[in-house]
């Protein structure tokens, strides 16, 4: 256990320390250089960015300078928001993200496992289709597009919800609903599947056989065999969602994290797209591994098993 | 003696996309109060889907119930409603199954699938239920287990994962214990074992059992009685003496062909039966074993023969038995 | 029924009813094939890609019309019998714009799963095949790359590099053939372990052989299962990069940038931003249902 988590901390280091070099060599290869293009820069902060970043030390002095600082999170300030830094504008979006973030993931999660039951239970009857065309639709219908839609019925049409912006619950709603679909879909049909082969398993039968009802068995023995593999599927959802929030944010106008990224690379201001990817990539990365290591908490047989294998 | 269960004119289908396959065909046996009753026969001849009937465990749909009837203790089973059949399952009837690797639980521990049976039939509370599966896994001999009680299936061995399944299976003292393959899936040191502690569970707190199995070896060492099915139907019954010293049917004396025995001439070789048997989904209109059989007649394809008796103990189905057939023979 | 002595003659084994083999005996790739065919929905789905990609081709061709020339005189008009989708805002042909859009999605998808194919296979193969310390190093590296997120590195490269059709698919399958190569590696390793593969070793086949005549066409099925997902993947992610102004540049049509310009329009000109959506939308269900049929044709588990 100690040696899989002792290798699983040393890839995700790696991992990270790759993204980062990436990051800082890329904005390197952009034409004329992020730092010294930027004519609008006014001279207080040319001079305090010159002073900071040490700009005219060889390169690879900058690339130690620029990890140590990643390492003390320091990410820089920003060139078009001249009162903000990164940090400043994370610690702005990312509560906002992580709301709807969650939100969406609760939706999902609730809704998929819902449909996934339903459908499995009901398998081959008009439930379990509808459920399914439900679930590919919300695996075919991108985010945006999906999004878009949304707002077009919803709130042009319908006048339901308001169109964009985040000022209350109402204004969560849209969003969160558009980010939750694909996830859903896919712990839907996850569920069902899962479901499906768990009720064919002999140990439900030995379960039918003690006299349990349909309701026991079905709640003590199968769904909670079915949705352990759910659970390793949420790192992946997660990060699908993280992603999905660039564009779901952009179309309802929502403060977040994800619209400050996308704001960024359509400005080209590049500290704030090296410091939102890095905290993005490190945010994704524990992600993963913390979702990993609940699975090995919740499955019995990984537990004792000798450190779970890939 | 007390009949605990009967089984008469059972019919059991499942509906498949390629059409009804007839599983089961007409059965009839019976079972006595104490008794130990085999069903042997090849893979797919009919006799898990039997014991699975008795309990009404066959996936419905797409399995049915064509026909006949369950008695249990007197009473009809096969008109009874999910729910009553719960009272029944494992507090009158228990059940092993074949593969103990994969009927436990996996994600809940031993003690727990045992507490959860005698918490629904004997309305135990939990703590009580729980001593209780102590007892029962000591009872069945798994060491120290009031450690054991609170593992996993994984950190059990095959063996004593079965032995678990019996305490589960006996955990409400049932007075019919249905044991599907109970020790084809385990190596036969402990074969040896589970049957030893089958016979002793069995003395000890006088259960009827039916063994379903396709190994004659494991009937001899448990069984009073034997019922051979072959294509979905009963062939030949009788006492284990009968059966093994004075088949009568083809198919019978085939199966005993066809496995070691050490009681016989040593020099005689292992013949096996040719052939497999018919497809159910279009039953042939004669006997089953027809195509299979050394001495096939003309009425065997034509004509299914019926359950005669060959002496008060012994009933086999074969037209062999016919005085026709005898004469022709005997001349 | 009156039994008689006839009735009692013994009959000869060869009079018997012969046991005949009940179903023709098809090869695997034969009965998979047979089995898609049944699925109406796959090959619906089929028939409308297929479709789709014929109209990609030939539509920009013969259209009076082409995606790039822009008529002010008539922007945001309606569908009409002139502009079947409506015009944008530049007043120009939907029609021709969304099938110029579903080339560049095609091209993408296929370019993308080819790439990743080609590199998955090699890669997978060889780590399965050799086993031991390459093996090692090879899946240890691919498990590094899997572990950095996959779209922050598209759009990271993105940003820095030309936009363009030919960067998107660079970017995309950067990472994104790790997926295939560990589904050939398991494959593989757990082939190579058969009776078979041994049996062609001891009859002198060497390596090329055996992978290329036992390992690969046995790790097929999965490996079109994956490829199945690769290719819708990698037009959604297109579009999604297109959306977010990542992708092709003007004038060039991509859906998603259709899409993205329709939606700043959405409230009165609906149709802008419907037809790249329907579009987008199908084609990506149309992906995904034939990648179920293809799933469940080659799967013997779901055999029924």
């Amino acid at each position: 256990m100690i040696r899989y988590l002792g290798k699983r901390i040393f890839y995700m280091i790696i991992a990270l320390f790759l993204i980062i070099t990436a990051t800082f060599w890329l904005m390197q290869a952009v034409p004329g250089g992020p730092f010294t293009s930027e004519k609008q820069v006014p001279p207080e902060i040319e001079a305090a960015l010159n002073a900071h970043y040490g700009l005219d030390k060889p390169l690879f002095e900058q690339y130690v300078d620029y990890l140590i600082r990643v390492i003390t999170w320091d990410l820089g300030p920003s060139f078009k928001e001249k009162a903000s830094t990164v940090n400043q504008i994370i610690e702005r979006g990312f509560p906002v993200s992580l709301h709807l973030g969650l939100q969406s993931l609760a939706i999902a999660i609730f809704g998929g496992i819902t449909l996934g039951v339903i459908a499995a239970l009901r398998h081959n009857k008009w439930q379990d289709y509808t459920a399914m065309v439900i679930a590919v639709l919300g695996l075919s219908v991108p985010n945006f597009i999906l999004a878009s839609f949304y707002q077009y019925i919803f709130s042009i049409k319908l006048g339901w919800f308001p169109i964009a912006q985040w000022e209350g619950f109402e204004y969560t709603v849209l969003p969160s609903f558009a980010l939750a679909a694909l996830p859903l879909a896919f712990i839907a049909r996850l569920t069902r599947s899962n479901m499906i082969e768990v009720m064919s398993q002999d140990y439900i039968k030995t379960a039918k056989a003690k006299g349990l009802s349909t309701f026991t068995t079905t709640v003590k023995h199968a769904i909670r065999n079915a949705l352990l593999p759910v659970i390793t599927y949420l790192g992946p959802l997660s990060a699908n969602i993280l992603t999905g929030s660039f564009v779901v944010e952009r179309i309802f106008g929502v403060p977040g994290l994800g619209r400050e990224f996308v704001m960024s690379i359509s400005n080209r201001d590049y500290t704030v797209i090296m410091g939102t990817t890095v905290f993005y990539a490190i945010l994704l990365v524990v992600l993963v591994l913390l979702v990993d290591l609940a699975y090995t908490i919740v499955d019995p047989r990984i537990k004792l098993a000798d450190g779970g294998k890939e | 003696m007390e009949r605990i269960l009967e089984v008469n004119d059972l019919h059991v289908s499942f509906h498949t996309y390629a059409g009804e396959v007839k599983a089961v065909r007409g059965v009839n046996f019976y079972v006595n109060k104490g008794e130990a009753v085999a069903i042997v026969g090849e893979s797919g001849c009919g006799k898990s889907v039997t014991a699975q009937s008795l309990m009404k465990l066959i996936p419905m749909p797409p399995g049915e119930i064509k026909q006949g009837e369950i008695l249990f203790q007197g009473e009809n089973i096969v008109n009874k409603t999910n729910k009553e059949m719960e009272a029944i399952r494992g507090k009158d009837i228990g059940m092993i199954f074949q593969d103990p690797m994969t009927s436990l639980n996996p994600t809940m521990t031993v003690g727990n699938q045992i507490v959860e049976g005698l918490v629904k039939h004997q309305k135990m509370s939990r703590s009580a239920a729980h001593s209780r599966a102590i007892e029962l896994l000591e009872m069945v001999g798994i060491p120290q287990p009031d450690k054991r009680v609170d593992q996993y299936p994984h950190q059990f061995s095959g063996g004593m994962r079965q032995r678990a399944m019996i305490a589960i299976a006996l955990a409400c003292s049932p007075k019919l214990l249905i044991a599907d393959e109970p020790t084809t899936a385990l190596d036969v040191t402990i074969q040896a074992q589970i049957l030893e502690l089958m016979k002793e569970l069995q003395k000890k707190m006088d259960t009827s059992i039916i063994l379903i199995t396709h190994d004659l070896g494991v009937v001899a060492e448990v069984c009073d009685r034997v019922i051979v099915m072959y294509a979905g139907k009963v062939i030949e019954t009788g006492t284990v003496d009968d059966i093994f010293y004075n088949p009568q049917h083809p198919y019978t004396k085939g199966l005993l062909r066809s496995v070691p025995r050490l009681d016989l001439n040593k020099d005689e070789p292992l013949t096996p039966i040719f052939g497999t048997p018919p497809d159910l989904l279009r039953p042939p209109v004669g006997c089953g074993f027809t195509a299979r059989c050394e001495s096939a007649m003309r009425v065997c394809q034509e004509i299914d023969p019926e359950l005669t008796e060959v002496s008060k103990t012994q009933q086999t189905a074969c037209w062999l038995q016919h005085p026709l057939a005898k004469s022709r023979i005997g001349s | 029924m009156q039994l008689t002595k006839e009735h009692f003659e013994p009959i000869s084994m060869d009079l018997r009813e012969a046991e005949d083999i009940k179903r023709p005996s098809l090869s695997f790739w034969a009965d998979a094939w047979r089995r898609l065919k049944m699925n109406k929905v796959a090959m619906a789905s089929l028939v409308f890609l297929i479709l789709l990609g014929l109209c990609a081709i030939f539509v920009p061709l013969i259209s009076s019309h082409d995606y790039y020339t822009t008529e002010l005189t008539n922007k945001n008009k309606p569908p009409s019998a002139e502009h079947w989708f409506g015009t944008d805002d530049l007043g120009r042909d939907m029609f021709v714009r969304i099938w110029h859009g579903a080339r560049i999605s095609l091209e993408v998808g296929f370019a993308a799963g080819l790439i990743d194919l080609i590199i998955g296979v090699i890669w997978g193969g060889i780590a399965g095949f050799f086993g031991g310390r390459i093996d090692e190093y090879m899946m240890r590296f691919a498990d590094i790359l899997y572990a950095v997120p996959y779209l922050l590195v598209v759009i990271l490269l993105l940003v820095v590099l030309q936009p363009g059709v030919g960067t998107i698919i660079i970017a995309l399958t950067i990472t994104g053939w790790i997926g295939m190569a560990r589904i050939v590696r398991g494959q593989v390793l757990q082939l190579k372990a058969q009776e078979f593969v041994l049996a062609a070793r001891s009859l002198g086949a060497d390596n090329g052989r055996i992978i290329f005549k036992h390992l690969i066409p046995n790790a097929l099925g999965p490996i079109l299962v994956t490829l199945s997902l690769t290719v819708p993947q990698a037009i959604f992610t297109e579009s999604f990069l297109s959306f977010l102004g990542l992708g092709v540049s003007a004038p060039v049509a991509s859906w998603g940038t259709m899409a993205s310009e329709g939606l700043s329009a959405l409230r009165y000109y609906p149709w802008r931003l419907m037809f790249p959506a329907i579009f987008i939308s199908v084609t990506m269900l149309a992906f995904n249902l034939l990648g179920d049929g293809i799933r469940d044709a080659v799967d013997p588990r779901l055999r029924k």
